[in-house]
């Protein structure tokens, strides 16, 4: 089979593996992202199934930020919704966003000190 | 001029031209975004949908009429989760000597964004689909699409507070991780791709590379649990 027939439907059929077992297990996870979870296993277990695919994988997230616009444009199928509650998601997405930024790092830095984890070298910090 | 009307008419009812308007649109986003110096705000995303929004609501073509074409790019979607495996995979050796760092952030970092922004809209009056297409707005569009559409929300009202999150988020981040004077490159980046996704890390990445290697691993980890946490905390404001 040609390379890139063979890395296309390596990567559907992890996605279809996902989507089957998220249906018949009734899992609240994504078939995409259980396919993920799969497929980084699958890279430690069999350096050819990375080679296989990693080129194709390379190409498509190069390009990942298009793939959002088409569900991004609903947002013209949306206005009344942001009309009535777009102050209250605007404000939920900031306040939210930015603390969960702010915990998470101070988590980070609070846990790598008690376990003795200092960044590693060549990894300097912020001056 | 009939044969133009006739012509526009028959080609704004197929799939080809929305295709073609999507990927101009994106192609002119993107222009913008390297003139303005990679500038957060600036973001190619958003500035494509703003493009596409106006022609759709200018040409009165409806939403469904432009999915039609541009399902084809939206398919991907899935498939691109797939390949999330790769920078997870390749990440792998950072991921083992901070193991205990990364869990506890993750856990800290995916929980408070969920929490918190369901919070602040449910007390504010946000409720039923609006609220869940809310829940997973900090994981990256792909998986928060599919979980929003799994939790009975709107997937074009996800992408929307998905692409805002990561562009509030990119913004934020330095002037915010500054004053707080933090200052380990690992914590920084990886709280910014748990809370604000592919946008977040690619700001991290504009920053310092360690950052960005931090907060790839960040993103793909939480795409894993806002699966699972989303829909555990809508139902306590259900």
């Amino acid at each position: 089979m040609p390379p890139l027939l063979a890395a296309i439907l390596t990567i559907f059929l992890f996605q279809l593996g996902g989507e089957v077992l998220t249906r018949f297990a009734h899992l609240p996870i994504p078939g995409p992202v259980i396919g993920m979870v799969a497929m980084a296993a699958g890279f430690v277990l069999s350096p050819r199934l990375l080679a296989l695919v990693r080129p194709v994988a390379q190409t498509l997230l190069g390009h990942l930020s298009l793939l959002f616009v088409p569900a991004g444009v609903g947002i013209v199928s949306q206005i009344d919704v942001i009309r009535q509650q777009g102050v209250a998601l605007i404000l939920a997405l900031v306040v939210s966003t930015l603390l969960a930024i702010a915990v998470g790092a101070v988590v980070f830095e609070l846990v790598a000190r008690a376990t003795g984890n200092p960044p590693p070298e060549g990894a300097e910090r912020r001056k | 001029m009939i044969d133009a009307a006739l012509i526009w008419s028959y080609l704004t009812q197929g799939s080809l031209i929305w295709l073609t308007a999507t990927i101009l649109a994106f192609v002119a986003g993107d222009w913008c975004f390297r003139r303005t110096g990679r500038a957060p705000w600036a973001n190619p995303v958003m500035l494509a949908i703003l493009i596409i929004g106006a022609l759709l609501l200018g040409t009165g073509t409806p939403y469904t009429t432009y999915f039609e074409g541009a399902q084809f790019v939206h398919f991907l979607l899935g498939p691109a989760t797939v390949c999330l495996a790769l920078p997870l995979y390749l990440n792998l050796g950072h991921v083992r000597r901070a193991a205990l760092p990364m869990i506890a952030a993750l856990l800290a970092g995916s929980a408070t964004a969920v929490v918190s922004a369901l919070a602040i809209a449910w007390a504010m009056g946000v409720r039923g689909g609006v609220l869940a297409s809310l829940a997973p707005k900090s994981a990256t569009a792909p998986v928060a699409i599919g979980i929003s559409q799994q939790l009975g929300g709107e997937p074009t009202l996800t992408a929307a507070l998905v692409l805002l999150t990561g562009i509030i988020g990119a913004i934020a981040v330095t002037p915010m991780l500054n004053a707080l004077g933090l200052t380990d490159w690992r914590a920084r980046g990886f709280a910014t791709g748990v809370a604000a996704h592919g946008v977040g890390t690619a700001r991290a990445l504009q920053v310092n590379e360690t950052a960005g290697a931090f907060a790839g691993i960040g993103m793909a980890l939480n795409a894993v649990l806002t699966g699972i946490l989303a829909p555990l905390v809508l139902h306590l404001f259900q």
